[in-house]
């Protein structure tokens, strides 16, 4: 038989048992607060996913290798496979979702677009958000060799990084380009 | 067909209408939809390669927290679910068809590789699920493996299914072998090579997903799933497995992550969920994890091949002999006979005229994961296989190896080869040129110079490729053993306002669909492409489909949508006829405007579409009112898009470390709809057969039959420090067989870049010894080597 059978007690030791192992995550999410009981083996990428249904955080892998799920977490780019929900307390996290203000697109999502640097798409919310990580961190005018060593934790299978690595090019500097327009 | 100077028609580099979702996190995914009461599956494996199942207890698994169910095969037996099987029937050269043996949905009895599906355990969330299932109890008893394609027919090893003995699925063979030995016994000089093909993970970034959903109040189920067809998934489900009849199973490809093949198969785990689905009565989620991808998706490659060329004294290929065992894994994937055969032998005969070919195919089960399709399919191999002969044949008869191809490539068209297919149009001299030019090639000697002073090994290598396309003509592909027709179907529906959408059977799963059918569409009918949307993947929508693979969505899909863009144009000038007042005939269309001789009126399309639906112009005995036509296109014949690739790269002898410097491609993909997209295919294509070159290589212990390189950590997957940037041109013959004149340009990279690779390193090494993937520690152990040429030795 491979159900359950019907006399045994539904969920002796789940519901309750859980809700018991239940604790408590407040953070920022793309500027809103937000909480939850989770358990604490819950990852942010599936807090993401799941609680907050924003799905365009994706998972490619099960080593921390692909770079799918990354998000800032604080303006930091970090993998959200290998970030527990509940180490998030009071942080601030921005997701792919986030990214774009007011309606208008971030640099780096319009440099994606442009340039052709996404096919099926399933890794570029982690790419885009790696990449304005990158211009953060290295400046925004960026050789060809400092990008593609910098996207050694993005993994792609359809473009062969060529067009990425001009998107994040051209987004990086157009990132440059409105920084220096706001001073 | 004439290109446009328009903005949004074909040949224009329309930026992608898809990636607004895509840029903004809003693309729908299977993993990112969920059904209301949603429960979560999850399957236990096998960890050996092979054993007998003795038991199976899934008690202690029943009573853990959230469990709802757990199957095993008997369970899948019992409800009489038929097993998966293999499409197109191959038969071996004394007539006898293939042994295909058994492949049931869940483990009977018996498990023949590691990640076998043994159990599915669905519980209320994903955590329990994994959690009762560690407590299903398998009691196996572990059984020697044939883990090595070269070694699995010897007398002794393990046998895999009781069907195929010797774990011989078919001994094929093409050609005329009397041509070929008389050619071989009266050559000049032979060339002999010993290849592998090594065995590759396809690793699309998102991994395989199902929903499966049973309705009792319709007695229908629907499943969302990473599909490249789901129509061909339903028709299988449906009248092979039997989950339901096609009009009660509605099957769903959304946003789809990469396929490269991998995701064209029936595999086991989607059939379980969603004939689970009726009898657990609330949806079931599967998301495959990567190491599950490693373990369970379709491998590709995995060939050992010897191979010889013979050629006379003035440097002319005479004939050509190969000889090819290729893995197929534990049991038979959906086309898994079909790529070392008819997808491969058909290519032996490159770019060149190559008067008399013969090829032998053992197809060989081992106890490792089923190996079928990936990007190419049997074509990579071929073109390695050519395009290595080729190459150690002009250095061992001292020619240079763009002249030794020159000479041999076939000046004239159609050209019919000796392994079946017909060549209808290229100019492969042109496409050489350009990139000998591109290159440099003659720079090559003084880089070369200068990269010994540096202690660096600089090595210069070609890939003339060719490959079959726009697959494919149903009636040949049926006479070869395939069990279905190649065509596809399109549906052009106006509506009233003008706006257009356009149902095709073809699916994107990043090929940009979505845009290259809109600028067909915007350019025929002379309407805005914001006014086009491209309707994929649901089988509820879509009438039928065969799904995307082979570079066949824009020779064969594309096709279908322009003939049914000639019936609305058809349909349209007889409704603009009766509003314009004018005979049918006198109407003209163009760029968008109805136009008379009769008269100085005109017409916008959208007007035209209106008067269609309103139906005020004429009566019904006239003509039916609405703008909506379809159309089956089923090709008569493949296309051959070619080229040319050059791969420069320099070796460090001390480290044994890699590094391409240029790569340089000229490719002949006949029309382009969106240059734009076509260098986006050439890209990832180039990457992957870079890949397989240098970096990746699935491998198995010999004995044990454990894959070894089973994470990202383990399998090395090209990262964007390890691949050039490219430098692509175009040189187009326009294909003769489609009113766009497109070849498909999906595989071309991952077909030409292994062999451009492979050369490049032995002519840097001075040696034909080395095997893919030409790691470092490869190419260190190759490089302490004497330099001597094959030649030489």
């Amino acid at each position: 038989m491979f159900f359950r059978s019907k006399s045994q007690p539904e969920a002796s030791a789940s519901a309750q048992g859980l809700a018991g192992g239940l604790v408590r995550v407040a953070m920022t999410v793309n500027g809103k607060a937000v909480s939850a009981d989770v358990e604490p083996r819950t990852l942010l990428v599936h807090y993401l996913r799941e609680h907050l249904r924003l799905t365009g955080t994706h998972v490619g892998c099960d080593t921390s290798q692909c770079g799918a799920c990354v998000i800032h977490l604080n303006g930091k780019a970090v993998k959200s496979c290998t970030t527990l929900a509940v180490s998030c307390e009071g942080a601030s996290v921005t997701t792919i979702e986030g990214l774009a203000q007011g309606g208008k697109l971030h640099p780096m999502q319009e440099a994606f677009r442009e340039h052709h640097g996404l096919q099926c798409g399933f890794c570029t919310p982690g790419m885009i958000m790696a990449a304005v990580d990158i211009a953060n961190r290295k400046g925004t005018q960026l050789d060809e060799a400092t990008i593609r060593h910098e996207l050694e934790g993005n993994l792609c299978r359809c473009t062969g990084y060529h067009n990425i690595v001009a998107a994040v090019k051209a987004g990086a500097a157009a990132m440059g380009g409105m920084r220096q327009a706001a001073e | 067909m004439a290109t446009t100077a328009s903005a949004t028609g074909i040949g224009a580099p329309v930026r992608r209408k898809e990636d607004q979702r895509f840029i903004t996190g809003k693309g729908q995914y299977t993993d990112d939809i969920n059904r209301p009461g949603q429960t979560y599956a999850y399957f236990v494996r096998s960890p050996h390669a092979h054993a007998n199942i003795k038991r199976i207890d899934t008690s202690a698994a029943l009573k853990k927290p959230g469990c709802l169910a757990a199957f095993t095969g008997e369970d899948v037996a019992r409800d009489k679910v038929g097993g998966l099987f293999c499409g197109w029937m191959i038969t071996s050269k004394d007539g006898s068809p293939m042994k295909a043996g058994t492949h049931p949905v869940l483990a009977l009895g018996k498990v023949r590789y590691v990640g076998d599906h043994v159990a599915m355990v669905v519980a209320e969330t994903l955590a329990q699920a994994k959690d009762a299932a560690e407590a299903v109890s398998v009691d196996y008893e572990v059984l020697p493996a044939a883990a090595d394609v070269a070694t699995a027919q010897n007398p002794g090893q393990a046998q895999v299914q009781a069907d195929a003995p010797g774990n011989t699925v078919y001994q094929w063979h093409l050609g005329d072998k009397a041509a070929v030995d008389s050619a071989f016994a009266g050559a000049r000089h032979v060339t002999k090579i010993d290849l592998v093909n090594n065995r590759l993970i396809p690793n699309a970034i998102e991994p395989r997903a199902a929903i499966a959903d049973y309705d009792s109040g319709t007695d229908s189920f629907t499943l969302h799933t990473t599909s490249q067809n789901p129509h061909v998934i339903r028709l299988a489900l449906s009248a092979f497995i039997g989950i339901a009849p096609e009009h009660k199973l509605r099957v769903i490809a959304p946003d789809v992550g990469g396929g490269f093949g991998s995701k064209i198969f029936l595999y086991a785990e989607e059939t379980a969920c969603i004939w689970a689905a009726k009898k657990v009565g609330r949806p079931i989620k599967w998301t495959g994890e990567r190491s599950e991808a490693f373990l369970a998706d379709a491998h590709g490659r995995d060939h050992v091949t010897s191979a010889e060329l013979a050629v006379d004294g003035s440097g002319q290929i005479l004939a050509m002999r190969v000889k090819t065992k290729a893995n197929l894994g534990a049991y038979l994937s959906t086309f898994a006979s079909s790529v070392p055969t008819y997808l491969y032998a058909p290519l032996l005969s490159g770019q060149y005229n190559i008067p008399a070919i013969y090829c032998e195919v053992d197809g060989v089960y081992t106890n490792t994961a089923p190996v079928d399709a990936y990007r190419g399919a049997g074509r990579p191999e071929a073109t390695f296989v050519v395009e290595r002969l080729v190459e150690v044949a002009a250095r061992q008869t001292g020619q240079d190896p763009a002249e030794f191809r020159r000479k041999n490539f076939i000046q004239s068209f159609p050209h019919q080869t000796p392994v079946i297919m017909m060549y209808d149009a290229g100019d492969y001299g042109a496409c050489l040129d350009k990139a000998l030019e591109l290159a440099d090639y003659r720079g090559f000697a003084a880089r070369r110079a200068t990269s010994e002073n540096k202690g660096l090994k600089r090595g210069i290598g070609f890939s003339a490729y060719i490959e079959a396309c726009g697959i494919a003509p149903s009636q040949a592909v049926g006479s070869l053993g395939a069990g279905v027709g190649l065509w596809e179907s399109a549906e052009v529906r106006v509506n009233p306002t003008g706006s257009v959408e356009v149902l095709t059977g073809s699916h994107s799963h990043g090929q940009g669909h979505e845009t290259t059918f809109a600028q067909l569409v915007s350019q025929r009918l002379g309407v805005p492409i914001e006014q086009v949307t491209v309707v994929h993947g649901d089988t509820d929508k879509v009438q039928f489909g065969m799904g995307t693979y082979g570079s066949r969505s824009g020779a064969v899909g594309m096709t279908a949508i322009y003939k049914a863009i000639d019936k609305v144009v058809v349909k349209a000038r007889k409704v603009a006829g009766f509003v314009l007042e004018v005979p049918e005939e006198t109407v003209a269309f163009n760029e968008g405007i109805f136009s008379s001789t009769a008269t100085n009126k005109t017409l916008t399309f959208p007007e035209v579409a209106l008067q269609a639906y309103i139906a005020h112009k004429f009566t019904g005995a006239q003509l039916e009112p609405g703008l909506k036509e379809g159309a089956f296109h089923d090709p008569t014949n493949f296309t051959f898009p070619s080229g040319v690739h050059i791969c420069e790269l320099e070796i460090d002898p001390e480290t044994g470390k890699t590094r391409i410097d240029r790569w340089t491609a000229v490719d002949d993909f006949g029309t382009l709809i969106n240059p734009m997209i076509v260098e986006g295919q050439v890209h990832g294509g180039v990457a992957q057969g870079v890949g397989q070159a240098l970096l990746e290589g699935a491998h198995y212990d010999k004995k044990t039959g454990q894959l070894v390189t089973a994470s990202f950590m383990d399998y090395a997957m090209p990262h964007a420090d390890d691949l050039p940037s490219i430098q692509l041109a175009m040189s187009s013959t326009p294909c003769p067989s489609n009113p766009l004149g497109i070849k498909g340009c999906g595989e071309a990279g991952a077909i030409a870049a292994p062999a451009a690779v492979v050369n490049a390193i032995t002519d840097a090494l001075g040696h034909e010894d080395i095997a893919m993937p030409a790691t470092p520690l490869a190419v260190w152990r190759a490089a302490q080597r004497s330099p001597a040429r094959m030649a030489a030795e």
